[in-house]
């Protein structure tokens, strides 16, 4: 029923797109990253919460259609139909159903549940698209709770030692989980620019995050033991010397790699992730059932390779032209 | 060994040196006294041999993970990291057992002899019951390329902290081979009724190269000028009848060194020399490659000994009947030096170091551009009233080394040549040590070694590898090779902030160990100097 093209991931029976990384008439969009959301489609369809972010990204004259977890509508004869993916707010997994065969898109998507985003739930299918970002078993995240409580302590260790505390993720999904997470009782909050747009394109559907908006005229001063939450591409940026003194942690999966903890220069890394990590991705994968798996996003070869000798399963590796790896540029 | 893995996270986590030393003292306060010993030990890179082979690990791991073969090849592949990858690769363990880390270490040590079967219990069972962070330095002791990421002078001077005594002292204490398993921390460390403990060497005063002009160092009148010579620099040390000989890279090589043997009859009890051991012969050094001849052989035959006999260029005298007369002057300790070396009882392995009669220092710059006309590489500078200090104290004793410049570096990379020697590894990498104890590349050079050095290293290579990256592969930190160079520049492009002119490999330093390499500081004085 879908088929993976130049333009993306096509179904020709509902003629319609999924995360099309070139201009077409109809697109589903998973979530509102910049890899699966791109400009230029006639018209987007996407979960009600991602519409806000499509429009501050893409620009308010974007035609946008929404649709609720599990409300469904038919495009000839196809059955259509978002679910939590719990990776970013309003990310969903797409199920299309024609003739008795239903298949599954994730898009991005993590088990583990981040306090913010409806968590995932599995979708029974018959074939199933997966990422595969952190498709090795070097990937095991611990588990969020515990990156949480560690954050903290380091943010109360700094702050008492006078030292400001920078906390770098993504606009989009990770500052939002470090925002929901952070104890605020132990002082204020400042928020980069970036950030606190994505925030204040949410406030209308309910979320509410706490943060004060660093503005060039906001006086820093006085002021120690503050934390801040900034994009990963604010490191190295001379926005980031306002804030000295401070000490600066990279929130991301890619954390868990000792190398890549040295080589980003950072005081710390967290293992925080919006996706999958290996488990994760077993889990989801078995529990669809599904007997046909297409691995897109990341380590396709060894997790595809993988699930076909341990599970049997038919499963092959799909190189998506759009593709980038996430979690490392915005 | 839970505090100890804090330690070392706590170590890799900083580039700041305060923050290595603060851990480091952290940790001594908070650990029991045999780990402590222990820990000493490794951060100061006297780490276990490897006990299993790296095969063994890899399939256990990948049995243990669950996972095929291939997948922890790739994963590994990823990782770079053999120890972290297998940390990361098994399920994850319970972590409730505090392993002291004494038992760890000494437990490894029994492995290579027992069979595979029960190495394979043994290691998967501490795997089973270690946490992640755990498991990574636990690996890491059994894949032979542990290291902690902190220079000898930082650990010395934690301790000296934690110990409150000085760091000379501290220095003098970790000198030589000594088992934290022999030892307490009193044994090691307090002062011991009866002064030294016999086989310990002094730790050897060090000289930095003499960068601005000579003049600057005053009155010629109170210097002493003497050969700089191209040997081993060693202490012979006679105590309580013993005979001890070290290297500064500070092995014992008492027993490389028999010419040396009649010495315990000979020189008085309580007598330490300082010297260049050197192969010598009819009055003359011989060049170096002679000795390197005899380093290395287990066993030296009279052939051997006749062709590379040995001597001793003695300089300084640093105890005497006994007494530690390292504070005295230069000056008092070298007339001492020559009475006991114009004895005619002491055999003609033992020579003086010559004094430059020098009257001016115009004459000393022509004899050093000359150097090498007088089998030497440039002259020593030493204050006459300079006590003898301990590692490198600025401004008593300076080494003014004849052109070209040169650098020990330590071999970290080195990949395949191309056509006749497609199969051999004869491109190599070397590095110097940075500020952060880390191995900094500063110089690529494809010649300068012999056809039959480049096989031997080649083997070498092949059984140290540590990763591969397509033709080129990673090796453990183990040789030294001296590198040669006409010029040196600042350089943005380079890791090491310098680009090297005709870099070429001028000899193995089979004498000398990694650790003895030079740094990236000396790096940036050849260049401040240029
Ligand atoms: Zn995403
Ligand atoms: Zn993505």
């Amino acid at each position: 029923m879908l088929e993976f093209t130049e333009q993306g991931i096509y179904c020709p029976q509902a003629d319609l797109y999924i995360d099309p990384w070139q201009p077409v008439k109809r697109a589903v969009i998973t979530h509102g990253h910049g890899d699966h959301a791109r400009w230029g489609m006639g018209c987007y369809l996407c979960h009600r919460h991602t519409a806000p972010i499509l429009r501050l990204r893409l620009g308010p004259e974007i035609a946008v259609q929404v649709l609720d977890y599990g409300e469904s509508f038919t495009a000839n004869g196809v059955r259509i139909s978002l679910h939590p993916a719990g990776h970013i707010v309003g990310s969903a997994q797409v199920r299309l159903e024609y003739a008795g065969e239903i298949w599954v898109v994730s898009g991005d998507y993590k088990l583990a549940d981040d306090g913010v985003c409806t968590p995932y739930e599995p979708v029974r299918c018959h074939h199933f698209v997966t990422e595969s970002t952190f498709g090795l078993p070097i990937y095991r995240f611990p588990r969020m709770e515990a990156v949480f409580s560690e954050i903290n302590t380091w943010w109360a260790q700094n702050a008492s030692e006078g030292m400001n505390t920078v906390l770098l993720g993504y606009a989009l999904g990770k500052s939002q989980t470090l925002l929901r997470h952070l104890d605020v009782a132990l002082g204020p909050v400042f928020l980069h620019g970036a950030v606190a747009n994505v925030n204040a394109a949410l406030i209308a559907d309910g979320y509410r995050f706490p943060g004060e908006y660093l503005s060039p005229e906001t006086n820093l001063q006085k002021r120690r033991g503050y934390a801040v939450v900034a994009p990963p591409s604010a490191l190295g940026s001379p926005w980031l010397k306002k804030l000295m003194p401070y000490r600066v942690a990279m929130c991301s999966g890619w954390m868990q790699l000792r190398g890549a903890r040295r080589r980003k220069g950072v005081d710390r890394g967290f293992v925080l992730s919006d996706h999958a990590d290996w488990e994760q991705l077993n889990r989801a994968v078995t529990a669809t059932g599904a007997e046909h798996v297409y691995v897109t996003h990341g380590y396709e070869r060894p997790f595809a390779r993988w699930l076909h000798e341990r599970y049997g399963l038919r499963a092959s590796e799909v190189h998506l032209q759009g593709a980038a790896a996430e979690e490392d540029e915005p | 060994m839970k505090l100890f893995t804090e330690l070392f996270v706590a170590i890799d986590r900083t580039t700041k040196t305060n923050d290595k030393v603060a851990a480091i003292v952290d940790y001594l306060r908070l650990t029991d006294d045999r780990s402590k010993l222990y820990a000493i030990a490794l951060l100061i890179g006297n780490r276990p041999k490897r006990p299993v082979r790296t095969a063994d690990l890899k399939r256990w791991a990948a049995d243990m993970g669950g996972i095929p073969q291939w997948l922890f090849e790739e994963s590994y592949h990823i990782v770079g990291d053999l120890a972290e990858a297998i940390a990361l690769m098994l399920p994850p363990g319970t972590s409730a057992v505090d392993y002291p880390l004494p038992s760890v270490i000494e437990e490894l040590a029994t492995l290579p002899e027992l069979n595979d079967e029960k190495k394979e219990e043994i290691i998967t069972n501490y795997w089973r019951h270690l946490g992640k962070d755990e498991r990574f330095v636990f690996t890491k002791l059994i894949t032979g390329n542990f290291r902690m990421g902190v220079s000898r002078q930082l650990v010395i001077k934690a301790l000296a902290v934690y110990l409150d005594i000085d760091e000379a002292a501290v220095a003098h204490r970790l000198m030589g081979k000594w088992l934290p398993a022999k030892e307490t921390m009193a044994t090691l460390f307090a002062e011991p009724e009866r002064g030294i403990r016999d086989f310990q060497p002094y730790p050897f005063y060090l000289a930095y190269q003499l960068e601005g002009a000579p003049e600057l160092l005053g009155d010629i009148a109170e210097w002493y000028i003497e050969k700089k010579l191209d040997g081993i620099r060693g202490q012979i040390i006679v105590r309580n009848g013993q005979l001890f000989v070290w290297s500064r890279g500070e092995d014992l090589l008492t027993d490389k060194f028999p010419e040396f043997g009649p010495l315990k009859d000979v020189l008085p009890d309580g007598t330490v020399i300082d010297g260049e051991i050197i192969p010598w012969r009819a009055g003359q050094p011989l060049p170096f490659q002679v000795m390197q001849t005899r380093i290395g052989r287990k066993a030296l035959s009279p052939k051997i000994l006749r062709e590379a006999p040995l001597a001793m260029v003695c300089f300084d005298l640093l105890e005497w009947k006994g007494q530690d007369i390292r504070e005295m002057p230069m000056q008092y300790r070298r007339n001492l030096l020559e009475t006991l070396l114009s004895s005619t009882a002491i055999p003609d392995v033992l020579l003086l170091s010559d004094l430059m009669p020098f009257n001016h220092w115009g004459e000393v710059e022509i004899f050093r551009q000359r150097a090498r006309d007088f089998r030497c590489e440039g002259v020593m500078l030493k204050r006459k009233d300079s006590a003898y200090g301990s590692g490198r104290r600025k401004g008593q004793w300076w080494k003014w080394k004849t052109n070209p410049l040169t650098v020990d570096g330590v071999l970290i990379y080195a990949q395949s040549g191309h056509g006749r020697r497609a199969n051999l590894y004869t491109d190599y990498t070397f590095a110097v040590w940075g500020d952060d104890g880390t191995l900094v590349p500063f110089a690529k050079a494809y010649s300068g070694l012999t056809d039959k050095e480049i096989a031997e290293l080649d083997g070498w290579i092949k059984r140290h590898t540590l990763e591969r990256f397509g033709p080129v592969r990673s090796v453990e930190p183990y040789h030294v090779f001296e590198i040669a160079f006409e010029g040196i520049q600042e350089s943005s492009r380079h890791k090491s902030g310098v680009a090297l002119r005709f870099p070429r490999i001028l000899r193995w330093r089979r004498d000398k160990k990694a650790g003895e390499a030079n740094t990236r500081a000396d790096l940036q004085q050849l260049l401040d100097a240029m």
